[in-house]
């Protein structure tokens, strides 16, 4: 099952939609059963688990993460967060075909909206996509804010 | 209120059993607690792992002081005030560095040795006969009224007058020893960049919350009843050991009697932990290599008796917590009335498995991060208590739960886990340390009057 270019890039534009638009059980269909979401803390940080990130979560910690979101008891999201994604084109940066891995670049901007207070984040998001008998697949997507090392209000939402 | 004009007022806002909602909300009260509570006390700086060779540098800061941590030439540590001794430039800026065998304000040129004295001035003869041998300047980088390390960890008290470090602390350094002792080889090393964010928030409410058993069943049901949940669905297909963080995430649902049996110690001076008889981090998984790593180290009778505590959450007031079991720390620092800049930094033990700091790396994002879906909803009613208590015709917060007569009154106390003595007890020592500002400064200095102790 070959991969376009094109198809990579709706991709990671569907992805960022599902988000927005809060379907966040289908967002998790989107990960291999593996997947795993970085946000790293220093900027250009490779080290993932023996160092503090902001999040690395496995599908486990996603889901809960998705469920607490709409949940009854949630009281931070009461009331909710609304958010927005403003991609900038998505790059492939590389298709291996053979070894079935696929990078994609996208520069980013979020806003997070909560009653009348609103975070701007911004920065780079890589997307390692996989292609499974249903589709690609999210084996790792890795956020890095542009000021990742800086003090934050709560990010309530996923970016 | 009138706090400016009458500062001594400020001791009336604590009461048994309550205390007034200005000490949250109002800017003035704030003012006073920099000006006296975070001078008086003995405030955390940083980890000497952080400055491992002379020269290297940290800077940070202490109440609202511009502070720079070096490690010396003869391999001491300095606590400086980051200024220009000239025109008051911040010397160093990056949170780490290494500024060689002299720090040189990049302004004027003005160079130092290490330890802040001056080292030299270019074209210093334009000083010659203008008397600048007796001026400020030529004293070069000032250091705090007092510093102190402990194990390695670094603290100072700015006030010139007041206790010593160990009148200060007492018996709650044995946290921070038995933090150390949990590495084979004695030692503790920082590793990489703290959390930093911003809750907004008065700084008592994040100190207050650390021993405040009585809310996690309530406000991390969002979280951790979900993990709980979603855990016993898939753990029939889970392969291999329970994953760390269902280990560290359950806990956060145990009910009342629990947290009531964690138990709690006080220490005078508003120092006080949560998990004395057991805690949430009573029931991790550990590896042979570690026990056998220890074992080997301390004997296997000192080796247990170091692994059996499991203390949850030690506030050494005013404004650290640190928590040995899963070794990390979180300091609180005041920015405002309604704001507080939380930073969570973690360390490895060294000598000790790599597992352990998977863990320490994995629980500090979990928990305590801006990203975390259980510190959301501690945030969540620090902001929204920071809020409320804007409302007229009830000025007080009630801190009453299982409060004795004669509690705090001993060197060390162990009460139930559901009091809220821990409070009661760092507002003993708020008005304590507070004291100063009434003009009375016997209050602050009743054990010394000597003044600095190295
Ligand atoms: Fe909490």
């Amino acid at each position: 099952m070959s991969v376009t270019e094109q198809e990579l890039i709706d991709f990671v534009v569907r992805e960022a939609r599902l988000l927005d638009e809060e379907r966040y059980e289908d967002w998790l269909e989107l990960f291999t059963s593996d997947g795993r979401y970085w946000m790293p803390l220093e900027p250009g940080q490779t080290e993932e688990k023996l160092v503090t990130s902001l999040l690395y979560e496995d599908m486990i910690l996603l889901t809960t993460r998705v469920r607490r979101l709409t949940g009854k008891l949630t009281y931070s999201q009461q009331p909710k967060s609304r958010g927005v994604h403003i991609l900038q084109l998505p790059a492939v940066d590389s298709m291996d075909e053979a070894a079935n891995v696929f990078h994609v670049h996208t520069p980013f901007q979020f806003i997070e909206s909560r009653m009348d207070e609103k975070e701007m984040y911004a920065g780079w998001m890589d997307h390692n996509l996989t292609m499974e008998k249903d589709g690609l697949k999210i084996k790792m997507k890795r956020v890095e804010l542009v000021n990742c090392d800086a003090a934050h209000h709560n990010m309530q939402l996923i970016i | 209120m009138t706090y400016l004009n009458n500062p001594g007022s400020v001791l009336d806002l604590v009461r048994e059993g309550e205390v007034h909602r200005d000490l949250y909300t109002s800017e003035a009260v704030f003012d006073l607690e920099i000006q006296h509570l975070f001078r008086n006390t003995w405030v955390y700086v940083g980890h000497a792992s952080q400055t491992p060779n002379p020269g290297d540098y940290f800077t940070t800061t202490v109440a609202d002081q511009p502070i720079v941590m070096i490690r010396h030439q003869d391999n001491t540590i300095k606590v400086l005030y980051n200024r220009c001794p000239h025109r008051g430039a911040e010397i160093v800026r990056d949170v780490h560095g290494c500024a060689g065998t002299s720090l040189r304000c990049p302004y004027h040129a003005w160079t130092f040795n290490t330890d802040g004295s001056l080292r030299r001035i270019p074209e210093r003869e334009g000083y010659d006969n203008t008397g600048f041998e007796s001026s400020h300047a030529a004293r070069g980088m000032t250091a705090v009224a007092a510093m102190h390390v402990h194990r390695e960890w670094v603290f100072c008290r700015l006030a010139e007058k007041g206790e010593d470090f160990e009148t200060f602390f007492g018996g709650s350094l044995s946290t921070i020893d038995n933090f150390v002792d949990r590495s084979p080889a004695g030692r503790l090393e920082v590793v990489g960049a703290p959390l930093r964010y911003v809750n907004r928030c008065n700084w008592k409410m994040l100190i207050e919350n650390q021993t405040d058993t009585f809310h996690p069943m309530t406000v991390h049901a969002s979280s951790a009843m979900t993990a709980k949940t979603l855990w016993e669905e898939v753990k029939d297909k889970h392969e291999g050991p329970t994953p760390m963080v269902v280990e560290a995430i359950v806990p956060f649902t145990m009910p009342y009697n629990f947290y009531d049996g964690m138990g709690i110690r006080v220490w005078p001076n508003g120092h006080g932990h949560t998990g004395v008889h057991n805690s949430i981090h009573s029931d991790y998984t550990e590896e042979d290599e570690y026990f056998n790593a220890m074992r080997e180290a301390y004997g296997a009778e000192r080796a247990q008796e170091i692994l059996g505590e499991v203390r949850h959450n030690t506030v050494y007031f005013p404004n650290l917590m640190v928590k040995g079991p899963i070794q990390k720390l979180r300091l609180f620092k005041p920015i405002s009335a309604n704001e507080t800049l939380i930073e969570s930094w973690i360390f490895r033990l060294v000598g000790a498995p790599d597992y352990l700091l998977e863990r320490t790396a994995m629980y500090n994002r979990l928990i305590n991060a801006p990203t975390s879906m259980v510190g959301h909803d501690d945030t969540e009613m620090y902001e929204r208590a920071q809020q409320g208590l804007r409302a007229e015709r009830n000025e007080w917060v009630n801190i009453q739960r299982l409060q004795l007569h004669d509690e705090c009154t001993q060197p060390e106390e162990v009460h139930s886990g559901n009091s809220e003595v821990q409070f009661r007890n760092q507002f003993h020592a708020w008005l304590k340390y507070m004291a100063t500002a009434a003009g009375s400064i016997q209050a602050a200095a009743t054990q010394s009057a000597t003044g600095t102790d190295g």
